[in-house]
């Protein structure tokens, strides 16, 4: 395997992390407002990812770093072409961190219901506009023979990206509440069954929706004809295993399918794009492939051994600070 | 106003704003450390009440500035894909492993330290603090490197118009970030120090919680001077490094238009006109320019015109390679200046702390809550004079800055991406500084009320208990 390749997919697997970890962070975060009723419900499915979500969301942060350091331009084109949609994702983000950990330090009810707003539709918007650039970036953007950008409003808004986005909302938003369902007792525990049985039901036919227009919009059934329609299928699958296991109150595999779901569309999405980073719609010529976007050889070995190496500490850490915070969080009485 | 302003207008105000929150983090979680570490080792409550106290404020500015640095690292892409597409090969690496390596570790510890304090003991918390800090340093390192390649590029060759890395090692120990990163450390734990000291010295003035608020103030002004020397030292090297490496940007933090005569003096205070490239007064002090460019009471040093001539002939003549000279001039001013008051008020805490006579002085102790804006300013006139100085290149004699800007992106994506970030930016400064103010006005005690009101914390073993 070349060291383009290799990063091509160590940048893939950062952004399943991302979707995967930060998912149910956004899940949850939708959750403040769709399944708890008050505050002490707010706070309390807060409390579930009070630890994890800033590191959760550093996988969002090495994924762009990783960008940067291994593929330039892909970094450069894509970052300065999706330019208003990162501005929004940008200011979701501020608003979303600063909104749950300021929440901590309100004094009155008024401000703290302020934060959890501001968490709530920072928690909506991030994963809509990530959704809506992943699918738009598979359809194909206007990229000139100067790896230039320059997108019309159609480009970016338009049935596949929007569908898109809403499939990662609602995937987000099953995850989180499996998660909720994971790490919980009592009444909201009970109720976040209940409402993952109505959202699963608009995920299923979302899932449906977002295959026959991948058919229709983008050429990964031509380019990838096994792995496009099998990743699609698995994570249709897995959709039905989680919700089965959630009724069935087996919270851990529910948990592991949501989160499959996640994971098996995003990794359509890559696979498709690859040997492309960014497909051009003007001339397949222009495309951005992992090696006319790809750092010289030297960078990326250098990369290569420093990635390694941390790597099992990173990960390391992290699964002992989710060890650490395993107890469910009780209601507050 | 075209692109290329806006996007610097951008860069400035995010940037300034993100190292608003930067450095007071950065000392905030090295002192709640030592707090832990003392609660380990003394097991007095008083430590345990410090971490807690000052790690609400360290906690408050952390937010802001993690969300703020997201931000950051968008942004070179988002403004600067040109330059993003030239430095990325060199850039993006140190970047990388920030998040790797610093990024991680900070988001995660900081879950341990503030959530794991009734699950863990209490010397896993206190390394978790440690950790953090270690962290926050780490990332310092890592964006620096970056920078320093910025100032003076090492280590690579142009291939293809582009910067390629040939030598890892030589980024890292690039002689800039030698003299860059102690400086910056410094005057991160000076800020700490400050705002714990000015906090401190505000409720010794009204007389509340005096046992807490002494040891406070004498942990901070132990800091702060350790820092404020530091800086000193450290300043002095940069300064005779930036002789080497970008002489223009010395000779425009003087307003040095010709050459100096030898020994060089330096200039205090002058009218500075940069249209007729000259100075209309000065006041200026005999052998000290020698001293701070060269340790020695002799030596001249070029002006700006003279740089120019020869920069003229290296990198091409239809370019104007003097920085606003008045911007730079002034900002080392300053910087230097409120450096050196931060030095002699923390010496003069500190000899009021040893004597145990703080409570009585009252006009130190209101100049004290006064100079918390002191690092704050000296932090950003810093790294306006660093930036500033360094124009026209981004990349010095490689890139300019009008090279490096995006050119797909338009004006009114540029002028709406600024307002809404600046507005963002500015709502949350606000909010933040009152969130501080408040928590200086209660005091511990207000802590320790809160703690006994949610008595069933929703992370408390008991909680779980049915």
């Amino acid at each position: 395997m070349s060291l383009e390749v290799l990063w091509f997919v160590l940048v893939a697997v950062l952004f399943i992390g991302f979707f995967f970890l930060e998912g149910f962070d956004f899940g949850v975060g939708m959750s403040t407002r769709l399944l708890a009723r008050n505050k002490h419900e707010r706070e309390q499915i807060l409390t579930t990812i009070g630890p994890f979500w800033d590191a959760n969301e550093v996988w969002l942060i090495t994924a762009g770093g990783a960008l940067f350091a291994a593929f330039p331009s892909w970094y450069a084109t894509m970052f300065s072409g999706y330019y208003t949609l990162f501005v929004i994702l940008l200011l979701a983000l501020i608003i979303r961190g600063v909104g749950i950990e300021y929440s901590h330090h309100a004094k009155t009810d008024k401000t703290k219901n302020f934060w959890y707003w501001l968490f709530f539709i920072g928690s909506l918007v991030a994963p809509f506009s990530v959704g809506m650039l992943f699918t738009s970036l598979v359809r194909g953007m206007p990229i000139d023979a100067k790896m230039h950008l320059y997108g019309s409003f159609a480009d970016f808004v338009n049935i596949y990206s929007l569908v898109g986005g809403l499939a990662v909302v609602l995937l987000s938003l099953v995850h989180g509440l499996t998660f909720i369902g994971l790490r919980t007792t009592g009444d909201i525990h009970e109720r976040a069954t209940s409402l993952l049985n109505k959202v699963y039901i608009v995920l299923f036919v979302g899932e449906v929706i977002f295959a026959v227009l991948t058919y229709f919009q983008t050429d990964l059934f031509d380019v990838r004809p096994v792995a496009t329609p099998v990743l699609l299928g698995l994570t249709v699958v897995a959709t039905v295993l989680g919700m089965l296991y959630a009724n069935k109150g087996r919270e851990g595999y529910a948990f592991t399918f949501s989160g499959l779901a996640v994971a098996f569309v995003v990794a359509m999405l890559f696979i498709g794009l690859f040997p492309r980073v960014m497909i051009s719609s003007i001339d397949p010529a222009f495309n951005l492939t992992i090696h006319n976007a790809a750092s010289g050889h030297y960078t990326l070995s250098v990369m290569t051994k420093v990635a390694f190496t941390l790597l099992p500490f990173v990960l390391g850490y992290q699964i002992w600070s989710y060890y650490v915070f395993r107890q469910r969080i009780s209601p507050k009485k | 106003m075209d692109v290329l302003v806006l996007a610097r207008i951008q860069y400035a105000i995010t940037t300034i704003f993100h190292f608003f929150f930067v450095p007071l983090s950065i000392s905030m979680i090295f002192l709640v450390a030592i707090f832990e570490t003392m609660y380990v080792w003394k097991k007095k409550k008083i430590y345990l009440d410090m971490s807690l106290y000052w790690g609400k404020i360290f906690l408050i500015s952390f937010a802001i500035g993690v969300v703020t640095g997201i931000l950051q690292e968008f942004q070179f892409g988002m403004n600067w894909s040109e330059y993003s597409r030239f430095m990325g090969d060199v850039f993006g690496a140190p970047l990388a492993v920030e998040a790797l390596l610093a990024f991680f570790m900070e988001s995660t510890f900081i879950g341990i330290w503030m959530f794991g304090r009734n699950k863990l003991p209490k010397w896993t918390i206190a390394l978790s603090a440690w950790l953090v800090a270690l962290g926050t340093s780490l990332s310092a390192l890592w964006i620096l490197a970056a920078n320093s390649f910025m100032q003076e590029p090492v280590g690579f060759k142009v291939e293809n118009g582009k910067a390629i890395l040939t030598s890892f090692t030589a980024l890292l120990t690039n002689p800039q970030l030698l003299v860059e990163y102690p400086h910056t450390i410094f005057g991160a734990l000076a800020t700490g120090g400050f705002v714990i000291g000015g906090i401190s010295t505000y409720n010794l003035l009204k007389k509340r919680n005096i046992e807490f608020f002494k040891k406070s103030f004498n942990y901070a002004m132990v800091v702060a001077c350790v820092a404020g020397f530091g800086l000193i030292f450290s300043g002095h090297t940069q300064a005779q490094h930036l002789m080497k490496s970008q002489p223009m940007k010395m000779a425009a933090s003087e307003a040095l238009w010709e050459d100096s005569g030898d020994p060089a003096a330096w200039t205090l205070i002058g009218g500075i006109d940069t249209d007729k490239k000259e100075n209309k007064w000065e006041v200026n002090i005999p052998y000290l320019l020698s001293y701070l460019a060269y340790s020695e009471f002799d030596g001249s040093v070029e002006g700006l015109k003279t740089l120019q001539a020869k920069y003229e002939k290296l990198y091409g003549d239809n370019i104007n390679y003097i920085p606003p000279v008045k911007t730079v001039f002034w900002s080392f001013r300053i910087m230097a200046g409120f450096g050196g008051l931060m030095v002699l008020l923390s010496l003069i805490g500190l000899w009021f702390a040893n004597r145990g006579t703080i409570t009585n002085q009252k006009w130190f102790l209101r100049s004290m809550t006064g100079a918390i804006v002191l690092p704050f300013i000296a932090n950003t006139t810093g790294w306006i004079m660093t930036e500033i100085g360094r124009q026209p290149w981004t990349v010095f004699g490689y890139y300019t800055t009008a090279q490096s800007v995006s050119p797909n992106v338009s004006k009114g994506q540029l002028l709406f991406s600024t307002i809404s970030f600046s507005s963002a930016y500015v709502i949350l400064t606000i909010i933040m500084i009152m969130m501080v103010a408040r928590i200086a006005k209660e005091g511990p005690d207000a802590l320790l009320k809160e703690k006994l009101d949610t008595k069933v914390d929703l992370m408390d073993k008991e909680a779980f208990e049915k």
